[in-house]
């Protein structure tokens, strides 16, 4: 039987304000624990919340951003469990009235397709303390340093069909908060994770089937194993004769499995109800629109004028404009050179190519935008041969300077027409029966030639010239 | 010199005057407590040295010239209220370890204007009671008869007040806990409207409902009191953001005029017949003074206890559920793992009474039962408050008797609930709407107290200071003292 996969997914992102939701401590990772914890963060007796206004605008941006409505009235409530990181015994969350609801997001899907992901919606949150089972010999340490940290949790429909499509609109949702700034979207950190809930069904049946939740999985990667995994496992189950289970699941990134954590029947009663020391939120209709006029230029719209105000291909568009700071490097440097295909090629190919490689982010590149627009200048204008380039790149990852100082260290300069006439004759005289299907009408042998040409010129030769002057010389 | 029979002013002109110190008044106060408070059990802790402390900086800016009208004035806290550096046990075991490292809103507000804390007052464990028998410090007397309750949750608070054992205190009230208390013993009290005093380190028992007030010896103290106490607090986000007028300033006013509306709900079956004889004549001295009387209808009256034993134990429950023992408070012994730690912490730390209210709460709230439960008493405060709303079209106050009964013995209601709850019968639907009230001492029935409720609309604290106080300035009720602590 052929089978399809339904994937919903809950984000959960990580609000970069520099306190926390409800009280004026720090929300900086990191700390020595429980130094970040205010009276308000510990629960201690007597205590009150004060929403930070500042993640209201942050989810209002969200909202924007995704085309949804935003609410005019949202409440907060208490979400009640206890857990030694809890300190209240309680979360304060959004239930019925969520800031943020219904919206969409479009992602690219295999061949280029693109496919629209509906978003439920999201609601503002505080997180919960860390537990830590280390170091503590039989005993649990608590640190409340991350509690209260402000989150927005971003709900989807269940649209996605495969684990790609999941990781596709998980990287969506990545790169829209990266570029609003209300996140630093950090997984290494737990800025920025999700749970999954996943189920199948045979392809073409209308319900869907029994679905299993992945808690608190935290990087690409891993949502595209855990889902892949999860999803094998119950088309076992079923194809075995067996029925799926509803429950909460753990993924197991060493082991590469999911196991369960807990049963529906197990599942807790959170005895939801509204928070009676905050005032519901209440969200005026100038206020979204000054905020929607502070909007930065989101991906789709930057996408749409690389394309035409640059030239780019929707290709290349799409690349750079998947992160934020890629992008602006990619205009800086454009700009600065004033070759948009050019520098659109070194900072997809080399520069892309060599961050991955050292597992560096563009924004630890060695190699400013100011200084590759340099040396795309220089290649633009040729003064160095591309072959040239990638040496003077090179450099400028080693720190030795900018393209510039390279060049006239190095002495790098292309060889001057007479020195390559001179190669060409070379050449052309070495090689009579290649100079015969030339000019029998075999085409092709010209990369032969430019390629004798480039080898006998050690690179200095810059192609287009060499290309020029076989043409002329050949005919 | 028997300074505990003064009123706040009278106190204030004497410090002025350097007639005393605030050091020799509050040793004076600190001796009627070694005194008498062995019998009524009304303090928790006294904080002397503290309050010694307080008098001799007190003293200094009398000296300065730059007192206010509390400065260097001896008054005591309800053990809701954090203070900083001295323990806050909210009159619970599970709070019996608990210094608060910060003080609550009221009580920095009270330490700016100068006012010196004699200690922590008992009280019903979570202010959860209406007889002070749930504290975990055993019992308050009532000092008019140490027989009997002196009302709750406030129990020390106004014990204290009517022995003349502080010149005046905090209290919180929550479905009548300042009023009903006042009322038993003889004194005044006042609950501000929801918000007009910050709940900010008030130790939270229903937050949607629990505010804190004066409790003294006549209105104009309380007036003075409230004028500490009250104003928006950015800590507090259900703290109203209004001006804080002079409580005092208006307290002349006549009373020609004035509509009094007489809600026939607070005069049928359950009152006692001598308590509603004295709210009666009450209203008569009213008439005297110029105003008008209008019967009026309350017809939600009887939800209210119902609603109320819904909301509060649902955000009771919630908001207890940080007394786990893993941070602060009472923890069991040698736990062995984490849930064991969870009940016996909780188990061993609170008393019975807080224990049913927060099963009543959860279960309240629990899925399945929170739209019959908890959306249904909400609707029904709405109900409530469109009552009084309606009411206060026709009428400027509404009077009534503040609790239906005198002070009953210790021991009498403790193993009935229900008629635990109905003690505040009368003082609730306040509270679900949010209205302030006050109780003014008003007679006497079978020699104990009776206090008069007058309730008023939203932020009219100072009208309804004005009512009582002109009651005061014609009657001397507010004046009579239990015969042991003259």
């Amino acid at each position: 039987m052929e089978w399809e996969t339904v994937i919903g997914l809950e984000i959960h992102t990580q609000l970069a304000t520099k306190s926390k939701i409800f009280s004026g401590a720090s929300t900086a990772y990191g700390a020595v624990p429980n130094t970040q914890a205010c009276a308000v963060d510990l629960g201690l007796p007597g205590v009150l919340p004060v929403l930070n206004k500042e993640v209201v605008t942050m989810a209002i941006k969200f909202g924007l951003a995704i085309g949804a409505e935003v609410a005019h009235r949202s409440v907060f409530a208490r979400k009640n469990y206890f857990y030694p990181d809890l300190p209240k015994g309680y979360q304060i969350s959004q239930m019925d009235l969520p800031i943020v609801g219904k919206g969409s997001v479009e992602i690219e899907i295999e061949d280029g397709k693109t496919k629209i992901v509906g978003v439920t919606r999201a609601h503002l949150e505080e997180d919960a303390g860390k537990s830590l089972h280390e170091d503590y010999h039989g005993m649990t340490g608590i640190d409340l340093n991350r509690a209260g940290t402000p989150l927005l949790e971003i709900v989807s429909e269940p649209d996605m069909r495969s684990a790609k499509e999941a990781v596709a609109y998980m990287k969506k949702i990545h790169s829209l908060v990266r570029y609003l700034e209300i996140s630093d979207g950090n997984m290494q950190e737990g800025s920025f994770r999700c749970d999954a809930n996943v189920s199948v069904r045979p392809k073409g049946q209308k319900e869907f089937g029994t679905r299993t939740e992945l808690k608190n999985i935290n990087s690409f990667k891993f949502v595209e194993k855990a889902i892949n995994i999860e999803v094998e496992r119950q088309i076992d189950i079923i194809e075995s004769g067996g029925k799926i289970v509803q429950e909460t699941r753990l993924y197991d990134a060493d082991k590469n499995e999911t196991r369960s954590m807990r049963s529906k029947e197990e599942a807790m009663d959170y005895r939801y109800f509204p928070d009676p020391d905050l005032l519901p939120v209440e969200i005026t209709e100038d206020d979204i629109r000054s905020i929607e006029k502070d909007l930065p230029e989101l991906p789709a719209v930057k996408q749409a004028r690389f394309e035409k105000d640059m030239g780019l291909s929707n290709y290349d568009a799409a690349i750079l404009t998947s992160d934020k700071d890629l992008a602006a490097f990619f205009e800086e440097a454009a700009n600065k050179s004033g070759q948009a295909k050019l520098a659109a090629n070194w900072v997809i190919g080399d520069l892309s190519g060599r961050l991955n490689k050292e597992d560096k982010s563009i924004t630890d590149s060695p190699i400013t935008a100011e200084m590759l627009a340099g040396m795309i200048k220089r290649l633009a204008e040729n003064a160095i041969t591309s072959k040239m380039a990638k040496e003077v790149f090179d450099a400028m990852w080693n720190g030795e300077g900018d393209a510039d100082q390279i060049i006239e260290k190095r002495g790098l300069k292309p060889a001057d027409s007479g020195e390559v006439e001179k190669i060409i004759d070379e050449i052309i005289a070495n090689n009579p029966d290649q100079v015969e299907q030339f000019k029998a009408g075999k085409g092709k042998v010209m990369g032969f030639f430019v390629g004798q040409v480039m080898k006998a010129s050690k690179g200095k030769a810059d192609p287009a010239q060499v290309n020029k002057i076989l043409s002329e010389k050949l005919k | 010199m028997s300074l505990h029979t003064k009123n706040l002013a009278e106190l204030s002109d004497k410090l002025k005057n350097k007639n005393i110190s605030s050091v020799e008044l509050t040793q004076y106060f600190l001796d009627r407590i070694e005194k008498f408070d062995g019998d009524l059990n009304s303090f928790v802790t006294v904080a002397k040295d503290h309050a010694l402390t307080q008098a001799r900086k007190a003293d200094e800016v009398i000296a300065s010239g730059k007192a206010g009208p509390l400065t260097g004035i001896p008054i005591a806290q309800k053990d809701i209220f954090c203070t900083q550096g001295i323990k806050t046990s909210c009159g619970s075991k599970m709070l019996d370890n608990f210094i608060s490292p910060y003080d609550a809103t009221v009580v920095e507000k009270f330490n700016d204007a100068g006012a010196v804390m004699l200690g922590k007052l008992n009280m019903d464990e979570f202010a959860m009671g209406s007889s002070n028998e749930t504290s975990f410090y055993g019992p308050v007397s009532n000092p008019w008869n140490t027989k009997c309750v002196p009302g709750g949750s406030s129990g020390g608070s106004a014990a204290s007040v009517a022995a003349r054992l502080t010149p005046a205190s905090t209290g919180t009230d929550t479905g009548g806990s300042i009023r009903q208390p006042a009322s038993l013993c003889g004194i005044t009290g006042l609950k501000p409207t929801y918000g007009r005093v910050s709940r900010y380190g008030m130790i939270a028992f229903a937050s949607s409902l629990d505010q804190a007030g004066p409790i003294a010896q006549t209105a104009q103290d309380a007036g003075l009191m409230l004028n500490a106490m009250a104003g928006f607090d950015p800590k507090d986000s259900t703290s109203v953001d209004k001006e804080v007028p002079d409580y005092t300033a208006d307290l002349g006013e006549n009373l020609k005029g004035l509509k009094i509306g007489l809600p026939k709900e607070y005069f049928g079956e359950g009152l006692d017949s001598v308590v509603g004889d004295i709210i009666n004549s009450a209203v008569e001295q009213y008439k005297q003074l110029g105003a008008e009387v209008i019967d009026i209808e309350l017809p939600n009256s009887g939800l209210s206890v119902p609603a109320y034993y819904v909301v509060a134990p649902a955000e009771c429950s919630s908001n207890l559920s940080r007394f786990d023992g893993v941070r602060f408070g009472y923890r069991c012994e040698n736990p062995k793992d984490l849930e064991d730690l969870y009940k016996r912490s909780r188990g061993e730390g609170f008393g019975p009474e807080v224990k049913r209210r927060i099963m009543i709460g959860a279960y309240a709230l629990s899925a399945g039962y929170y739209d019959a439960y908890y959306l249904k008493a909400q609707k029904v405060r709405h109900l409530i408050s469109d009552d009084f709303k309606q009411a206060f079209k026709k009428v400027d106050v509404i009077m009534g008797p503040t609790s239906p009964n005198v002070a009953f013995n210790i021991g009498e209601r403790s193993d009935d609930p229900i008629a635990m709850y109905l003690s505040d019968i009368y003082t609730i639907a306040t509270n679900l709407a949010g209205l302030p009230g006050m109780s003014v001492p008003a007679g006497f029935a079978n020699d104990m107290p009776v206090g008069l409720q007058i309730i008023g609309n939203y932020f009219a604290e100072s009208r309804l200071l004005n009512v009582a106080h002109q009651y005061q300035l014609n009657t001397d009720w507010h004046k009579q003292m239990p015969e042991n602590y003259r």
